[in-house]
């Protein structure tokens, strides 16, 4: 190992030459089609208008899909209102959880195809669909289907309903999970359900069709309309719409929840966050830097809980920072479907724009600056791992959620005032802690505002395990016995 | 010869004191001159409740439940004065039962709420329910003392501190329940009880930045305005009922907060 003889800017050592074959996953397994129309009642219905979407890591147009108009949407949610009232509902939860049993099992069986769908239309790693996205997409279906029949355990004494048609619109920065997020809990708990997938990230939803064929799923029990927001404003205006579950900015998450006053549809909101990841002296320092580069490399940043604020412990600030740019110097950009890659394509244009204005902020506002040498592609949508040192609370890459690449190092000297600066955001959605003093982790874990907290480790998922934040990061949990609760009345309520 | 009695001057209760409205303005209600609350007001309640709630989240669930089954307590010994200010006899004896059904709840909300969550993977994990901070009630005008008492124990046992907005027209219960909370060893500030107008109060407080959940169950028909001020923090949003008694009536003023932390040598 000749690792450190090399020495990049800012002095950091780097290794001198680790190269890698190409080992590219196979796209073969992935056939698409030229052209996609909106999945409503369990057939594909021809879009009035379309749009391309594209593999962010070249621009290369993958397939064209629909832009679904109000109509549309109002097709859809006839059908998921027709198949409500019609089988869905009075199935026995037995049933439902045998569709959604067969669902994770085609999802085990078909993972590799959705793997590489996901690094292709989105951006990210192979590995990351492959070992993250995929096994925690079918997880779900897995877990939830066990729920559907053994809701009155969950909460006794309340005799939950479904609730009906429930409208749901995802992010991009996890399609397809974040779609298993959602419709999981929604059919265990015998609701129907209308989802848009993000603008930018259709096609994993769109080949989740063809899953829902192979399960037989009874026809608009699941319904997907393509399109941007305007198809999103379309669902939530619905009428006849009793649900709104949303993943996004907290920007569209308030414009959702004003839409909706008065109307008294049930609401849940997972929105953005800024969360603080604390690392104290007396860490396990080489893990921290594992979890640091984790809690904000991992998908690009582009993940509402990421670690992007780093406080460390002042007495440690020198070796952990040096510690930290010499793993980011190894740390693997590039074509998302070769299976060395550690951070892919950026997801779109418009993220890159709008990650590249926060980090000229940054250097604006006095933040110093650090990216480890490394290559990117002519082509595409990229922006190399990036770490601000010297930073200011006030400062905008501080407040601001960037949703890329981009770590704002800030630093401490007691636990009260690492919990201070911590809770120091309108964003309430996660927390890492790093010390290897118990009392200290539940000490910390108290006081955080933030609906996760990770303590030694970060960026953890489960579907046991509810999720979801705290003040402006959004309401209502998914994951969990909990996550069942906002696809559910009660009659003591 | 017959003794003159001595009246009261109904005022508000801010930070455990007892304040005139700032403004000086009163109004008529139930024949007495009752504090008529200024946004100022409602401003400075929301500063009291958020300097006093840190202090009640951290008191042990043991003290929050002993707490406020001596407000039970300091009720029962005022019946008499209670019963003059609401529905009567049975409609105290059923808040007072219902303080106490509350009390009880304090230790044990988070077994029944959380719980430990069976991860794939080597990690303890578990999920403890946590006081969303300052809430902000619109009080229901009926029954006046029950539907206040059923409004206000479900945020104040979870941890919360509140800022309530009494009943417009039925005020006077509110005010005798704030004698009761200032000798029940309440912290001062964890209530914090506004008399005035419901149009008045009801956007400051719905808009208000530094608030966290705003429970709608008085709102008589504003609702729509008050939940749209309302997102501007992403606040809870709670249409409750008059006269509901249940742990998920605590549960709507709670978050959930779910810890991971790696087994292993």
């Amino acid at each position: 190992m000749s690792e450190l003889d090399r020495r990049a800017g800012d002095g950091v050592a780097v290794p001198a030459e680790w190269t890698y074959a190409p080992a590219p996953e196979s796209r073969e397994i992935v056939r698409l089609r030229e052209r996609y129309g909106h999945f409503v009642g369990g057939e594909w219905l021809e879009p009035a208008e379309s749009y391309e979407t594209i593999a962010p890591r070249d621009e290369e147009p993958l397939a064209a899909v629909g832009q679904a108009t109000a109509a549309d949407v109002d097709r859809a949610v006839s059908a998921a209102r027709e198949a409500y009232a019609g089988a869905w509902a009075s199935l026995p939860g037995s049933e439902r959880a045998k569709y959604l049993f067969r669902i994770a099992r085609i999802l085990q069986e078909r993972s590799r195809e959705f793997a590489v769908l996901e690094s292709l239309n989105g951006g990210k790693p192979i590995k990351e669909s492959r070992d993250v996205d995929l096994p925690l997409a079918a997880a779900h279906f897995f877990y939830y289907a066990g729920w559907a029949d053994k809701l009155e355990y969950a909460f006794p004494n309340r005799r939950p309903r479904p609730v009906g048609v429930a409208g749901q619109i995802i992010p991009w920065n996890f399609p397809l999970l974040m779609l298993s997020w959602k419709i999981a809990p929604a059919l265990a708990c015998g609701n129907t359900v209308v989802l848009k997938p993000a603008e930018t990230t259709p096609l994993t939803a769109l080949l989740f069709c063809d899953v829902l064929r192979q399960a037989e799923l009874p026809p608009g029990v699941v319904n997907i309309v393509t399109g941007d927001g305007r198809t999103g404003a379309a669902l939530v205006e619905h009428p006849d719409v009793d649900k709104i579950a949303f993943t996004g900015s907290t920007e569209v998450g308030k414009a959702i929840q004003r839409r909706l006053a008065g109307s008294g549809t049930k609401l849940t909101l997972e929105l953005g966050g800024k969360a603080a990841n604390i690392v104290f002296d007396d860490c396990a320092l080489d893990q921290a830097v594992e979890g640091i580069v984790n809690g904000i490399y991992f998908n690009q940043g582009h993940v509402c809980c990421a670690g992007s604020r780093l406080f460390v412990q002042e007495s440690i600030y020198e070796p952990l920072v040096e510690k930290l740019k010499r793993r980011l110097t190894t740390l693997r950009v590039g074509d998302p479907l070769d299976k060395n890659t550690d951070v892919g394509a950026i997801n779109s244009r418009m993220q890159l724009e709008k990650i590249e204005e926060l980090v000229a902020s940054g250097r604006e506002e006095g933040a110093e600056i650090y990216q480890p040498p490394c290559v990117l592609p002519e082509k595409g949508y990229w922006f190399a791992p990036t770490v601000f040192t010297n930073v200011a609370q006030s400062y905008r890459i501080a407040q601001e959620e960037i949703f890329g690449p981009v770590l704002s190092v800030l630093t401490f000297r007691t636990p009260d005032e690492a919990v201070e600066k911590a809770n120091n955001t309108p964003y309430g959605l996660s927390a890492g802690i790093w010390t290897e003093k118990g009392s200290r982790i539940l000490w910390m874990a108290q006081r955080l505002r933030a609906g996760v907290v990770w303590a030694n480790t970060f960026n953890r998922f489960d579907p046991t395990s509810p999720f979801g934040g705290y003040k402006e990061s959004g309401f209502g949990r998914e994951g969990g016995l909990h996550g069942l609760e906002p696809y559910l009345s009660f009659e003591d309520a | 010869m017959s003794r003159l009695p001595v009246r009261k001057t109904y005022k508000l209760y801010v930070g455990g004191a007892f304040p005139r409205s700032e403004s000086g303005r009163t109004y008529e209600a139930e024949g007495q001159n009752v504090a008529r609350a200024s946004r100022k007001d409602a401003r400075d309640a929301v500063r009291a409740a958020r300097a006093a709630q840190r202090g009640w989240a951290k008191a042990t669930a043991y003290n929050r439940g002993q707490v406020l089954y001596r407000l039970a307590e300091m009720v029962e010994s005022r019946i008499p004065a209670f019963e003059s200010v609401c529905g009567g006899r049975a409609e105290v004896e059923a808040a007072i039962d219902r303080i106490v059904w509350y009390a009880g709840w304090a230790d044990k909300l988070p077994q029944v709420l959380g719980g430990t969550n069976p991860v794939a993977g080597p990690y303890f994990n578990f999920t403890v329910p946590e006081p969303t901070g300052v809430v902000a009630l619109l009080a229901p005008d009926e029954p006046p003392l029950l539907g206040l008492v059923s409004r206000l124990l479900p945020p104040l046992v979870g941890g919360n501190a509140v800022v309530a907005v009494a009943s417009e027209p039925r005020p006077l219960a509110a005010i005798e329940l704030a004698e009761a909370l200032a000798t029940s060893d309440l912290p001062g500030g964890v209530v914090n009880l506004l008399t005035g107008f419901r149009n008045e109060l009801g956007p400051w407080l719905a808009a208000h930045m530094d608030v966290n959940a705003l429970d709608l169950t008085g709102a008589d028909g504003a609702s729509a305005e008050l939940e749209a001020l309302a997102a501007e923090n992403v606040k809870r949003v709670v249409r409750g009922r008059a006269d509901a008694q249940s742990p998920w009536e605590i549960a709507s003023f709670l978050e959930l907060k779910t810890v991971w932390h790696p087994i292993g040598t």
